[in-house]
């Protein structure tokens, strides 16, 4: 099971790779479609990345709620395997 | 001049092609009589008929941020690195949608064409679902496969909101994109297009496809020496990928923003063959009626054509009836015409070709340089044109003007004309 800090960790590399933001500017209160240049089509890579990272089901009604990195760090520390 | 038949102007250039990544190495590349065709070293080409193709001497990955790159098809990738060096060059700043723009973003437009369209994003994203599953299908892959991609996002790049188009025609694709911002411009419709081609088909679906139509050359021993138009020894294309993109401008807007001027973009002529769905009608009548509109439509002087960029892609039948259409059209003037299959040095970019192809044409007329045609070792007798060999040949000084012809499968013929200011 992953600490909430080697989520936000993962995460960060993940937005990283897609977005191209630097990992310290991925903060659990920055949302991805405002501040992190993730517009929903990444956010669909970053899921399905974040999935296999974390081995979590990330459904799609559910991408919606995912506004900032902390909801999803969130999600995954309630959800992951 | 009316409001309807305005001159159109070039007022920058770029291009991404297997020479190299910018206008000024192309440009040095064919003044060189470089070859860019090289043989393929990917592993999936080791069992293929043709394993010869000409690679863009720069690999766009290179040149583009990640993130951007891999929301791009390799054709789209091509299509913004030219159009970025194109919109600079013609003196442009910012994107027309920014405040400090002066040029309306209404009054701009994009016109850029591919033959195939995203048709490596295609199938690798059809590997993916096959092996990995439907979850790893890529979300950009639709916006990344689909014809118009490199036009869209041409689009957005400069802020385009006059008009975004895709004109699709094989390989006469570019020349048609290219046309078709002439006429954009001429009628009103826009006062700046950014217009141009982009292919980028170098896998092996295609390869095979086109070789299995005996369209290609299969000189894979001599991969420099295989595209050879005009030759007797001349067995097919050979598939290049790349693009060229020019801003097109109005001669009036251009002139007040002081805008350094290339060339007139005279006009277009098109027609098409309803011969059949591959073969060129072998007596060039097709491409005739193009070259005959050309001068029925625009006021253009035959004897002011000193250059023609040929279509000339290496194909026995191509080349020869070209050349039999320029006769016809010409008639004796044609002699006095340094006639340039830039192909044998780039290979054939299909809907690209007529991009990087327009790029050359601006170019001979601004340098007054023909480029040569390499791999001319044994001139097929049937060739009565004035074929460029050797060295670039010089052009005459005052008023001159040169054509870029294009034809695609399916009988699409289309011919450019350009003329200096």
């Amino acid at each position: 099971m992953a600490t909430k800090d080697e989520v936000l960790t993962g995460l960060a590399d993940i937005v990283n790779e897609i977005a191209g933001i630097p990992v310290e500017d991925v903060e659990v209160d920055k949302s991805f479609t405002d501040d992190l240049d993730v517009d929903s089509l990444s956010m669909v890579e970053v899921v399905v990345a974040a999935e296999e990272k974390f081995d979590v089901k990330i459904p799609d009604d559910e991408v919606k709620n995912l506004k900032t990195v902390g909801d999803a760090v969130n999600y995954i520390l309630a959800n992951a395997a | 001049m009316t409001a309807e038949n305005r001159t159109v102007v070039v007022t920058g250039i770029g291009a991404f092609t297997p020479l190299g990544g910018d206008a000024a190495s192309f440009w040095e590349g064919l003044m060189e009589g470089r070859s860019g065709v090289a043989v393929l070293t990917e592993e999936w080409a080791a069992d293929l008929p043709v394993r010869i193709a000409a690679r863009t001497a720069v690999e766009p990955g290179d040149v583009l941020p990640r993130p951007l790159a891999r929301k791009l098809d390799r054709s789209a990738q091509f299509a913004l690195i030219a159009a970025r060096e194109a919109w600079a060059d013609a003196g442009f700043e910012t994107p027309a949608t920014d405040e400090s723009s002066k040029l309306a973003p209404e009054r701009l437009g994009a016109v850029i064409a591919s033959g195939i369209g995203g048709v490596t994003t295609l199938l690798d994203q059809y590997d993916v679902l096959k092996e990995k599953g439907v979850r790893k299908v890529s979300p950009h892959t639709v916006p990344m496969l689909m014809p118009n991609s490199p036009a869209a996002n041409v689009g957005l790049e400069v802020g385009a909101r006059a008009g975004v188009h895709t004109p699709v025609s094989a390989c006469a694709s570019g020349a048609e994109a290219i046309g078709y911002a002439i006429e954009m411009i001429r009628t009103g419709r826009a006062d700046v297009v950014v217009a141009g081609g982009t292919e980028a088909a170098i896998h092996p679906l295609p390869i095979v496809a086109f070789s299995n139509m005996m369209a290609m050359s299969k000189n894979n021993e001599n991969p420099q020496q295989a595209s050879r138009p005009y030759d007797k020894a001349r067995d097919g294309f050979v598939l290049g990928e790349g693009a060229g993109v020019v801003v097109l401008e109005s001669a009036e807007h251009a002139a007040a923003r002081g805008a350094r001027v290339y060339c007139e973009a005279v006009g277009q002529g098109l027609s098409s063959d309803a011969h059949h769905i591959a073969q060129p009608e072998p007596t060039g009548s097709g491409v005739a009626r193009a070259i005959a509109q050309l001068f029925e439509q625009n006021d253009l002087d035959k004897a002011d054509i000193v250059h023609v960029n040929a279509h000339a892609t290496s194909t026995p039948q191509g080349d020869l009836a070209e050349i039999k259409a320029l006769r016809k059209e010409l008639g004796e003037h044609l002699d006095h015409v340094a006639v340039s299959a830039t192909k044998s040095m780039t290979g054939h970019l299909l809907g690209g070709a007529g991009g990087i192809e327009t790029v050359a044409t601006v170019l001979a007329l601004h340098h007054r340089l023909a480029p040569p045609t390499v791999n001319l070792d044994d001139p097929d007798p049937e060739i009565e044109a004035d074929i460029v060999q050797g060295e670039p040949r010089k052009l005459p000084e005052g008023r001159i003007a040169a054509l870029n012809n294009s034809f695609g499968f399916g009988g699409h013929n289309v011919v450019l004309a350009f003329r200096t200011i």
